[in-house]
């Protein structure tokens, strides 16, 4: 049989394009070599979050936001969304001066929030450290349990007739619109969508992908310690670097009460294990935020691996030169936030139809490297 | 020797040298996340499931903690 979609991954971007394309009346297949929302999804903080690094990422995000915030009701209670609003902490007036750029930028995106004094903050969040100049509250924000509800937009998609293939491990696909499958089947369909994260790059040579690592750490329970979800402003600086090891205080209050602590970022590590000299770098920063955090207790910490692109937007189109094979992965750190945005989008590409947002700033063909790399025969090469 | 501790608010008198989880032994405790009640269970310090809030600190185990002069306990039900 051949379905209208194959798409490889049932992380939460598989998972909303899988829904997006149901929802459009498209026959949908799901591949899944391990347990669906068990990669780079689990690993996650699942702030949802609109950053404005650059016009694109607003876009994106603000639109991933707008579709969340449409559906909490829906999600279920597991899914732990939780509308704590973020507050984006300036340290000097500096900052300031950024929280209030950043106000001008939003309201011209229709999107709401308030300047705080250096007062008015330390009467919504005593547990931050006292002499922060101020902050910028996006009220309107939220976070939630990545995987929780990765698995619902999956279950969403699959009643409305989309069907998950499990232990279905990809080892090739063409542009002929054929997957192989290490047990040796091969699977046929009018478009494959390869949204498998990180694992993407095995399939697609010359994918302009590296796995970005990430530590997080959270503590016992200890309710109403932070009430929003905390940022500091130098958080995008960190996002947006090239190189290095960075760090950026970035505290979420779940609704177990607990503190999931981040953030830091790192490229050329490889290794699943906890750098333990950066997770003390992420903690002391944390703890010049929030100085109760070193009477707390941790107890779990981790890591996980953005799929990151040199220009952190993600990669949401056909895959250069081809026709029947396209790309939905590339989020870096803000895959929960716009996984819904990115359904949509590539499933009005899918179907012909104008999508909503602007996608040329997703489309894979940007990279120079990549159409360098003569896509067309990179892609032959994969061919089983 | 007796020693007395405040357990949720009421003065009790207790043998000294005892752990604090011998203190608590048989008496209702922490409830978990999802209402469930939470006893001492490993005894050692490994399971967490003993926790208590001593002199104001949350999630103290009570099996690690001998029982002092003074100590403060809320059991947290």
């Amino acid at each position: 049989m051949t379905v209208d979609v194959l798409i490889i991954g049932a992380g939460i971007i598989g998972s909303a394009v899988a829904e997006a394309c149901a929802r459009r009346g498209l026959c949908v297949q799901v591949l899944e070599a391990g347990i669906p929302a068990a990669g780079t999804t689990a690993a996650g903080m699942g702030h949802l979050v609109v950053l404005d690094d650059n016009p694109a990422e607003l876009a994106l995000s603000r639109d991933g936001l707008a579709r969340w915030q449409a559906r909490q009701h829906a999600l279920p209670s597991q899914a732990e969304y939780r509308a704590c609003g973020t507050l984006w902490l300036a340290r000097d007036d500096e900052e300031m001066a950024e929280a209030e750029r950043k106000q001008i930028l939003l309201r011209q995106h229709g999107l709401d929030s308030q300047l705080l004094t250096a007062d008015e903050l330390r009467r919504c969040e005593p547990a931050l450290v006292n002499g922060l100049a101020g902050a910028l509250r996006r009220p309107d924000e939220a976070v939630l349990y990545p995987p929780v509800a990765s698995r619902w937009l999956l279950s969403q998609a699959e009643a409305l007739g989309a069907v998950l293939l499990r232990n279905a491990e990809v080892n090739c696909v063409n542009d002929e619109g054929e997957v192989s499958l290490s047990d040796g089947r091969t699977l046929r369909a009018a478009n494959i969508i390869v949204a498998a994260g990180n694992q993407s790059t095995r399939l697609v040579p010359g994918l302009p992908l590296k796995p970005r690592k990430g530590q997080l750490l959270i503590t016992e329970r200890y309710p109403a310690t932070v009430h929003h979800q905390l940022v500091e402003l130098g958080y995008i600086r960190s996002a947006h670097t090239n190189d290095g090891d960075s760090v950026a205080f970035n505290v979420q209050p779940r609704a177990t009460g607990q503190l999931l602590i981040g953030s830091s970022r790192q490229y050329n590590d490889l290794d699943s294990g906890l750098n333990w000299p950066l997770l003390q770098r992420m903690l002391a920063r944390a703890c010049e935020y929030l100085p109760g955090l070193l009477a707390l207790q941790a107890l779990r910490s981790w890591t996980g691996f953005r799929p990151a692109t040199p220009d952190k937007l993600p990669l949401l189109g056909r895959v250069p030169g081809c026709q029947r094979l396209w790309l939905a992965t590339g989020h870096e750190g803000l895959g929960i936030t716009t996984a819904l945005a990115s359904g949509e989008l590539l499933a009005d590409l899918l179907c012909n139809t104008r999508p909503s947002l602007d996608p040329h700033p997703y489309d894979p063909a940007r990279f120079d490297t990549w159409t360098a790399a003569t896509p067309i025969q990179a892609v032959e090469a994969a061919t089983c | 020797m007796l020693i007395r501790i405040e357990l949720d608010g009421t003065v009790r008198q207790v043998p000294s040298g005892i752990s604090l989880a011998a203190v608590l032994a048989g008496l209702p405790g922490r409830r978990s996340a999802s209402g469930e009640p939470r006893a001492a269970l490993c005894g050692m310090g490994v399971c967490f499931e003993c926790r208590v809030t001593v002199d104001g600190q949350p999630h103290q185990r009570a099996c690690q903690l001998p029982v002092r002069e003074g100590m403060v306990v809320q059991r947290d039900v």
